[in-house]
């Protein structure tokens, strides 16, 4: 397919740093090639920008290739923009037509504080797994082979799927509550369907879920706007997971 | 901990939402089912069944300890539900400035609050309408009735009967000279001795409410009334199902059966609450 050049209008937040007061900013950008990626499109932007002595827009990326979870941006009123199942680094310049307007916002919750314009600090995430999001392995040398321990192919199956979360936050952007059910609930779910998790399921669910509120990330209406926008494509079947894991752990809990 | 997460947090919320929300659909079933009496049974046997049926749901105990848990419900998935809208807000203090939420959600699923806030305000008006004046301020006159043997008893046509709960009891006639009200019972004037129990007239009540011969804003209650039952079918249509995944109730065995019941239940049973009021409103 023959590449072709468009020109649009960007409208993009931006914000000095944390406390100060952000605004929508309008940019005109020409010859952007419908073979760019958006991230690639932002560069070019910010290419201009600096050529024009201003100051660059800030975005958060790392690997390009969908799988680091860094990139984020709330395009056209979606999270990580039109299109389904894919990361903001994914996202093709060929999905807009020429004469475009396109707004471009960072994830708004109040977790997940702005760093500065795009750019939001999503270490809420980190202190949730660290409350729970792992296993405790004695690692004296002597561990058991992992595949000694039989797993039913089906749980496998679902704990995988539910691991393949990246923790990029779009749940949590895309939920109109500023949710992050949909990441406890994957990282509970990853945990609890492996005999392995099972050891320490209810003091994790427990403190996550804790911890998780404690952040101030909003309640779960089950919109299941978070799995559609979830670029893993990982399902609320893991939100009801928790919540069941949840009512075991309150009800049967030592502590 | 685990004590105070089953009141504090925010899954825990979420279980009293859906537990009180799926106790106030089986509520609803009994409802319907009550109010159904008033189209399929008519004239006066109707009328006698329908308020022999109002007698009874005021006065058995087991309905009674129901009825107190139905309240109870209702309150508690009001306060529970605008904790938790108040805690959602705060979830996001900026709002986006450009937002398409219609790309990944229903509309009923975003809007529950404030269905659920236009619900609670029926309510109000609806208990204000019917139980207040059956339970509390006691505005329900007897339930009278033109006796047809009126001659054989050597009594004027004219007069009215009181329709009383003991059946073997002959007809009481409506003799303010003689017989006294009190609430429901009615005993002969100035004296002690109770004469019989008689039956609240809510069905003529209820009738009168939505019949343009009498009421004039008959058609005004109707469309407030067909209108809330809309807005009770959008709410149900999500809370339905979102109850059971809330517990933790789903699997994909039983998903999709889960949300064909529930959206049934939001269409079928608030279909047939508007139904009621529209036959009474064009008999």
């Amino acid at each position: 397919m023959a590449s072709k050049s468009i020109n649009i209008t960007l409208k993009i937040w931006r914000q000095k740093n944390k406390d100060a007061k952000g605004q929508m900013e309008t940019y005109t950008l020409n010859n952007v090639s419908t073979d760019s990626s958006f991230l690639e499109m932002l560069d070019q932007l910010n290419e201009q920008l600096i050529n024009e002595r201003k100051e660059p827009v800030a975005f958060d990326h790392d690997c390009r290739e969908g799988i680091c979870g860094m990139c984020s941006l709330y395009i056209n009123g979606r999270a990580h923009g039109p299109d389904r199942g894919i990361t903001t680094c994914q996202l093709h310049m060929r999905l807009f037509n020429d004469g475009d307007t396109i707004y471009v916002e960072p994830w708004r919750s109040a977790a997940f504080p702005i760093v500065k314009d795009l750019v939001v600090d999503r270490s809420s995430f980190d202190r949730i797994q660290q409350a729970g999001g792992f296993i405790s392995v004695n690692t004296s040398g002597r561990t058991m082979d992992a595949n000694a321990i039989p797993v039913p192919k089906v749980n496998a199956d679902k704990a995988f799927q539910a691991a393949a979360c990246i923790g990029c936050g779009a749940c949590v952007a895309s939920c109109k509550n500023g949710s992050a059910m949909l990441f406890v609930g994957a990282k509970v779910s990853q945990y609890a369907l492996l005999p392995q998790g099972r050891v320490e399921a209810k003091e994790r669910v427990l403190n996550m879920v804790r911890q998780m509120d404690e952040e101030g990330f909003g309640n779960c209406t089950n919109t299941g706007a978070c799995e559609v926008e979830c670029p893993k494509g990982i399902s609320i079947e893991n939100i009801a997971r928790m919540n069941r894991e949840f009512l075991k752990a309150s009800i049967t809990s030592e502590k | 901990m685990s004590n105070s997460a089953l009141i504090k947090s925010s899954i825990a919320k979420k279980y009293w939402m859906a537990i009180t929300g799926l106790f106030l659909c089986t509520f609803l079933v009994g409802h319907l089912l009550g109010n159904l009496q008033l189209i399929l049974n008519t004239g006066e046997e109707g009328r006698r069944a329908f308020n022999e049926y109002a007698y009874f749901m005021g006065h058995n105990i087991f309905i009674k300890v129901l009825s107190y848990v139905t309240y109870a419900s209702i309150i508690f998935h009001a306060v529970d539900g605008i904790m938790l809208t108040i805690q959602n807000k705060k979830a996001r203090p900026v709002n986006y400035v450009y937002t398409k939420p219609s790309a990944n959600s229903s509309l009923p699923s975003r809007w529950m609050a404030v269905l659920g806030s236009l619900i609670l305000v029926f309510i109000v008006t609806h208990m204000a309408n019917f139980w207040w004046k059956m339970k509390i301020s006691e505005e329900i006159p007897l339930h009278t009735y033109k006796l047809k043997i009126d001659e054989h008893l050597g009594q004027s046509p004219n007069i009215d009967y009181y329709y009383t709960h003991v059946p073997s009891v002959n007809p009481i006639p409506k003799d303010t000279a003689q017989i006294e009200e009190k609430g429901t019972e009615l005993f002969l004037k100035s004296s002690n001795l109770k004469l019989a129990e008689g039956y609240r007239d809510l069905h003529t009540v209820v009738m009168d409410f939505f019949n343009p011969d009498v009421n004039n804003l008959a058609l005004l209650y109707l469309l407030i009334y067909a209108g809330s039952m809309a807005v009770l079918g959008f709410h149900l249509w999500h809370g339905f199902a979102s109850g059971f995944q809330s517990l933790g109730l789903n699997h994909p065995k039983y998903n999709q059966l889960i949300k064909r019941i529930g959206q049934g239940f939001a269409v079928i049973v608030p279909l047939l609450f508007a139904l009621i009021p529209i036959l009474i409103f064009i008999k």
